[in-house]
């Protein structure tokens, strides 16, 4: 996927908005390759430049610093009109006064394309989007969903070397947004375009998209597949934005072959595969709620183990919410209801948590926690676990410390 | 059912006075003194330019109203537009002063051009007139475009430069049209200001005599019949103008409904 020349290159992007007190920066210095025919997701939070980021891509905004290339060559100083990409605006940006078809001919018209190409290309183009037979309607007669597909025709049909929607379903009702994530992906799949789509909904990125880059504050924390990005995230960060974590600090009492070994209490053991930390360092790993089992027996050895008592039990039908404190903290644990007949503890239970060692990873030291607003409010580790560290659960501690962190399941 | 006796009363009372005028546009009347009703005549319209002075005030009017509101159109618009779009040094500055064009009296108005253009030098005439208009006009077309492009979605300028639109096609094929309906309602107000204006072309026409001047020295000794016809001509064309332009005007939101089926 990453051979050849990437469709999208940015190399040290940077740029920074007069705003209160001297200047606010958008982009920090952002490296990205996106590949062609590649279907590209920007996630983030508002406010974390992923906006700013299709803009300079697009030619809207002049970087401060770095270098935009598309297919190799660079653009710097081409204004949007000669740029050849095209974008899906948020609001869609229809011409109201325009019918469809001379929405989506627009641009064709402008390059000076013939009225038989115009013709053949638009109604082409309108038959991807499957609006055929609407070409008269104006915009203010379409629904939501017949104007976005509008404004996509409108980029696609210039056959730009890449399609940057901004949040374009965020104007759609939830049930309209999921049927949409199917359409954009279909005719991505379909005219093999590269698309960048910029979003702060992790189920629409992870569920649409080839890549994700997930931003924050300006820069970019983790690039990957949506499996890389959700299973392995490499931050604090992504770990807390895309999904939920439990996040668990410690020292590392012993290194072994198969990782680094946190100790908890008497009989409490996390192991981390390949982390660097020696014998003594601090470490912080995360682990995934739905990753942990819960059961009154002591699991076998191989296995990550806590200790601990149910503080709380939330039944959500399909699946069930414990929250578990253990000797170092509080861990969430999604359970599935697979056995209607079984509830594996209650309120007060003493029980066990365990998980397998390959789901506890840990977290790139290097997190831009150091720029981070929250990490002066959040200490790094938490007493009243044991004395070797503590756990913090980001659903329980996140809620009000970050407004962005996503719940599973849910949006941001 | 009070709504609409009230809608009426109030068309009544804004219509009462136009309906007597053209009403005695038909009075079969003697030339001077045309204030009580003698029987129908079509007389009035047949020898609708038999008062060579007359007829000479009223086409002034009208091609002073036609100069006066193409000048002000162009220029308000220009206005209207970067005072909607931009943000640039001085637009608060530019904003009071077009307010202040709109609010100040026509009697101020029309004293001080008096002045200015007896300070300068400048000889009273058809010129000075249309200077004099262009200036209490401007504003209002200023106003109501700059209301229009406020409400106008930046991204949509942003999508034509994005497909390839440079500044002028921009201008003409996105702009132009979004902003029109408030063009027309400025030309219009314009149109309307100029045509009927006594007090500031009194005082900056010299012997130039225009429609509505002609008209208000005639009170002192008759206004003849031909003056409500015309008054009634001109009337028509204003409200086939205003109609015409409340029938094109598209609807105002173009802001996506957020609740909706999904539709195939």
């Amino acid at each position: 996927m990453q051979n050849g020349v990437p469709a999208i290159g940015l190399r040290d992007v940077a740029k920074a908005f007069p705003g209160r007190g001297g200047t606010v920066p958008a982009l920090r210095g952002v490296d990205l390759a996106v590949a062609a025919g590649e279907f590209f997701s920007v996630l983030g939070p508002s406010g974390c430049g992923k906006t700013t980021l299709l803009r300079v891509v697009a030619g809207f905004e002049t970087p401060d610093r770095g270098e935009v290339r598309l297919d190799g060559a660079s653009v710097d100083g081409v204004p949007p009109e000669r740029r050849d990409v095209n974008t899906v605006f948020q609001s869609y940006a229809l011409f109201p006064h325009m019918n469809v078809f001379d929405n989506v001919a627009f641009g064709l018209r402008r390059r000076g394309v013939g009225r038989a190409e115009v013709r053949e290309r638009v109604g082409r183009m309108l038959e991807v989007v499957e609006l055929t037979g609407r070409e008269k309607a104006r915009p203010d007669a379409l629904s939501g969903g017949q104007r976005q597909r509008v404004a996509l025709a409108r980029a696609l049909v210039n056959r730009p070397r890449a399609v940057l929607l901004d949040e374009p379903l965020a104007a759609l009702d939830l049930r309209l947004r999921q049927a949409m994530q199917g359409e954009l992906k279909r005719v991505q799949r379909e005219v093999g375009v590269t698309f960048v789509l910029v979003t702060h909904d992790q189920g629409e990125a992870l569920a649409m998209s080839d890549r994700v880059a997930v931003m924050n504050d300006g820069r970019i924390e983790q690039v990957g597949t949506p499996r890389e990005v959700y299973e392995r995230p490499r931050t604090r960060f992504v770990a807390g934005f895309v999904g939920t974590s439990n996040l668990i600090a410690g020292r590392v009492t012993e290194w072994r072959p198969e990782g680094a070994v946190l100790a908890f209490g008497a009989d409490g053991r996390v192991v981390v595969p390949d982390a660097s930390a020696r014998s003594g360092e601090p470490l912080e790993i995360a682990v995934r709620p739905e990753k942990i089992g819960i059961g009154r027996d002591r699991p076998d050895d191989a296995r990550c183990a806590l200790r601990g008592t149910v503080a709380d039990v939330g039944y959500l039908g399909a699946s069930t919410t414990y929250s578990v404190a253990t000797a170092a903290g509080d861990v969430v644990v999604y359970a599935q209801n697979d056995d209607a007949t079984r509830t594996p503890a209650a309120r007060g239970d003493r029980v066990w948590v365990s998980w397998h060692q390959r789901h506890s990873y840990a977290l790139d030291a290097a997190s831009h926690d150091d720029t981070n607003p929250d990490a002066d409010r959040r200490p790094p580790t938490r007493s009243g676990g044991g004395p070797d560290g503590a756990v913090r659960s980001d659903a329980e501690a996140d809620g009000s410390a970050r407004s962005g962190a996503a719940r599973r399941g849910g949006v941001a | 059912m009070i709504g609409r006796a009230y809608t009426w009363l109030l068309l009544g009372w804004l219509l009462l006075p136009v309906a007597v005028m053209a009403l005695f546009a038909f009075n079969d009347t003697e030339n001077r003194g045309n204030t009580r009703w003698q029987g129908f005549t079509l007389r009035w319209y047949q020898h609708l330019f038999d008062r060579p002075d007359l007829t000479r005030a009223f086409a002034t009017s009208v091609v002073l109203a036609l100069v006066s509101t193409a000048v002000a159109t162009v220029l308000g618009t220009l206005a209207g537009l970067a005072l909607g779009r931009y943000r640039f040094r001085g637009r608060g500055a530019v904003n009071v002063v077009v307010l202040m064009s709109v609010a100040c009296p026509e009697l101020v108005l029309g004293a001080a051009l008096l002045s200015m253009f007896v300070t300068l030098n400048v000889p009273r005439g058809f010129p000075t007139l249309v200077a004099a208009h262009v200036l209490f006009s401007l504003g209002f077309v200023a106003v109501t475009v700059r209301a229009r492009v406020a409400g106008l979605d930046p991204a949509v300028d942003e999508a034509a430069r994005d497909l390839g639109a440079g500044p002028w096609a921009r201008f003409r094929l996105v702009t132009l049209p979004m902003i029109a309906p408030g063009v027309a309602a400025g030309a219009l107000l314009a149109f309307a200001m100029s045509i009927d204006d006594v007090v500031v072309t009194g005082f900056t026409g010299g012997s130039t005599v225009t429609f509505p001047v002609w008209v208000y020295g005639a009170t002192k000794t008759g206004v003849p019949p031909q003056a409500n016809a015309l008054g009634t001509l001109l009337f028509a064309a204003g409200a086939l103008a205003a109609l015409a332009a409340s029938r094109r005007r598209p609807r105002q939101s173009s802001e996506p409904k957020i609740t909706e089926e999904i539709s195939r």
